[in-house]
């Protein structure tokens, strides 16, 4: 994939992933951030031109101190995709928090979008299926939580580094600050925003698309966001947790694309 | 204030003392002995010439039985006369609005006579995030603003608006008004963020380092203040520090071993056991700290520290300062001029001590050490800036006596 970067108008400067060509997807990453290998956008590349900007605390421009709420957070959606420069109305996707902010920027602007669609999205909160505490984990804790395979969970999350070499363990743990600093200006203590409250406003063509084997967000919270919005269709997606898009790109992909492209 | 209960296999058998403790660990009834035990052991050393009696706040923590300092500062501002009452204090961030803290402190203020030592720590993360809900990665922008509230609701002579990000108070008037002019003296608690150290320096505030890590593991830390004391081109007056120790005195070294090791093996080796990920949540400590190489507690070595360790290692690490008078006032004078120490936070009550214990190590620190380290910082004798100023003549509440 190729890089661009980006200034909105806010003058938040931002590093965007772009690839392939056709109609125009945006994917909003999760609170993880991009990762070295982004599979599903490889795929989604073969059919769209799909754009993947990184939210401010997660690359090196900095800016994060500038988003304090989930309006700042959804508007700063906006201002990033009016910075692309795009011809036609893109496709949302988000992951986790970043479908939180993809349905917010949906409520918001709801004639801006032409489909929506929600990966495992965090942003409402079922008290008979509380959401595990991810601000309270420690590193070696989260890919039980995060995979349906915490084996090669694992292995993805360290991303090669070595955590007894101690300079590789400060430079992780200022990125995990930065990072996971920022997503809990909208998720904790609990990431519930009062999206609900205002999902009835969203009508763009939905798809939800989910792990069956989620521990961190749960499928039951798949009918809860289907009772929310009554336009959207589910996916489910087997052999595959929280991080659906990196476990199973492909099923995924096929999904989106189907939904996508559906006449 | 710890519960002095925690089973023995508490470290086994439960995940943290702090946050998700059990509460079914806890008994109210014996709860009713314990904190008349407490509070009359600090008014016990009011009445042996201390300087000053403390109390600090936690929450969901079997160690700090006070989620609520003010409720017990306000006992002690009856029952005693002499001492500073020192609230070391409340965590700003969590007062909503904060003007509560200016409230309840100026009370106490004027309760005391003018004896109150105002503390604003920014909190743990256990207490203001994973207990009272704060965003990490704002925490430090909303205590600085209600410190901001605090300190002009104390000051300003007129109502104000107050138009915060996080609080917007249309009529700011604290009525009633701290007698100390122009406010209580200020104790930043802290456990090592660089930003402290600043405010501190900048603000003419005592910060005060407090951990059960000891004088020996205080020491980097102190260094690294009165570095930023120095850089800002501020005076070294030692009354810009304090510190917390845990002392136990006895008649003999090997009394104080045999009297008190296993009361501050349980503070040791149980009441500090929390759960490693409420200790640290991301975006709590700003870049800055992180990147300054404070990451102890990550490293597996160190996360293993407090779960064993002996009366020989506490001791000859620092943690506690033990011993016959001779041993500790030597101990002591050492840590006070090395750490450059104006005010000492001394630790008594600490574990599952027994009163008794307590007041024997109590008694015999102000009868024959305490004397003795007085007067360790004499070109300093007349900086009063750090510390209360009571009213000369102020009321004495009498115990009450039968109506009937």
């Amino acid at each position: 994939m190729q890089e661009r970067r980006i200034e909105t108008k806010r003058g938040l400067k931002s590093r965007v992933l772009e690839a392939g060509q056709g109609a125009p997807l945006v994917f909003f990453h999760g609170a993880g951030g991009l990762f070295k290998e982004e599979p599903l956008l490889e795929a989604l590349a073969a059919r769209f031109h799909v754009y993947a900007p990184e939210w401010p605390g997660y690359g090196a421009d900095g800016g994060e101190e500038k988003l304090e709420d989930m309006l700042d957070f959804a508007l700063h959606g906006w201002d990033v995709v009016d910075a692309l420069g795009l011809e036609r109305k893109p496709h949302l996707v988000g992951h986790s928090m970043g479908g939180m902010i993809a349905a917010e920027m949906a409520c918001i602007a709801n004639g801006a979008l032409e489909r929506l669609a929600l990966l495992a999205p965090a942003g409402l909160w079922l008290d008979a299926h509380p959401i595990p505490d991810l601000f309270s984990m420690l590193p070696f804790e989260l890919a039980a939580v995060l995979f349906a395979d915490p084996k090669s969970g694992e292995k993805f999350l360290a991303g090669g580094v070595d955590f007894t070499n101690m300079d590789a363990l400060t430079q992780f743990l200022v990125g995990n600050a930065r990072r996971l600093g920022t997503a809990g200006k909208i998720l904790f203590p609990i990431p519930d925003r009062r999206l609900s409250k205002r999902l009835y406003r969203l009508k763009a063509p939905t798809l939800l698309v989910w792990g069956n084997e989620d521990k961190l967000i749960p499928p039951v919270y798949a009918d809860r966001w289907q009772a929310l919005v009554p336009q959207a269709d589910l996916a489910r997606v087997p052999a595959a947790g929280h991080m659906a898009p990196y476990e199973q790109p492909a099923a995924v992909a096929a999904a989106l694309q189907r939904f996508f492209e559906a006449k | 204030m710890p519960w002095p209960h925690l089973p023995d296999d508490f470290r086994q058998t439960h995940r943290s003392v702090w946050v998700d403790i059990d509460s079914s660990l806890y008994d109210p009834a014996e709860g009713n002995r314990v904190y008349h035990e407490y509070m009359d052991q600090l008014e016990y050393a009011d009445s042996l010439g201390f300087d000053g009696i403390g109390v600090n706040e936690h929450h969901q923590n079997a160690y700090g039985l006070m989620p609520s300092p003010n409720i017990i500062a306000a006992g002690l501002a009856r029952r005693t006369s002499r001492a500073a009452i020192a609230v070391i204090g409340n965590s700003i961030a969590l007062y909503n609005p904060p003007i509560r803290v200016a409230e309840e402190f100026a009370m106490l203020d004027v309760i005391s006579g003018g004896r109150l030592v105002a503390g604003f720590p920014v909190g743990t993360p256990m207490d203001t995030n994973f207990c009272y809900g704060q965003i990490p990665a704002l925490t430090r922008d909303k205590y600085y603003e209600a410190h901001e509230l605090i300190m002009r609701a104390w000051q300003e002579p007129k109502p104000f608006a107050f138009n915060g990000k996080y609080n917007q108070l249309r009529y700011v008037n604290c009525w009633p008004r701290p007698i100390q002019k122009p406010h209580p003296p200020i104790y930043i608690p802290g456990g090592g963020s660089i930003e402290t150290w600043d405010f501190c320096v900048e603000n003419d505030y005592n910060y005060s380092y407090l951990s059960y890590g000891g004088y020996k593991a205080g020491k980097a830390l102190l260094d690294g203040y009165w570095e930023r004391v120095a850089a800002l081109g501020k005076d070294e007056s030692p009354y810009r520090a304090a510190f917390a120790q845990v002392v136990c005195v006895a008649d003999t070294d090997a009394d104080a071993e045999k009297l008190y090791a296993e009361h501050v093996l349980y503070f040791y080796n149980r009441c500090l056991h929390v759960y490693l990920g409420f200790a640290d949540p991301p975006g709590y400590r700003t870049i800055k700290t992180i990147q300054s190489g404070k990451l102890n507690q990550f490293r597996a070595e160190n996360q293993r520290l407090f779960t064993s360790l002996t009366w020989k290692e506490l001791v000859d690490g620092g943690f506690v300062i033990a011993g016959s008078p001779a041993t500790v006032r030597e101990r002591m004078e050492h840590m006070i001029k090395d750490l450059r120490l104006g005010c000492v936070f001394l630790l008594f009550m600490i574990g599952n001590m027994p009163d008794d214990k307590v007041r024997h190590s109590t008694k015999l620190f102000a009868d024959k050490v305490m004397p003795q380290l007085r007067d360790l910082w004499p070109e300093w004798k007349n900086d009063d800036r750090f510390w209360v100023k009571p009213l000369e003549t102020r009321v004495r509440p009498e115990l009450p006596k039968n109506g009937r």
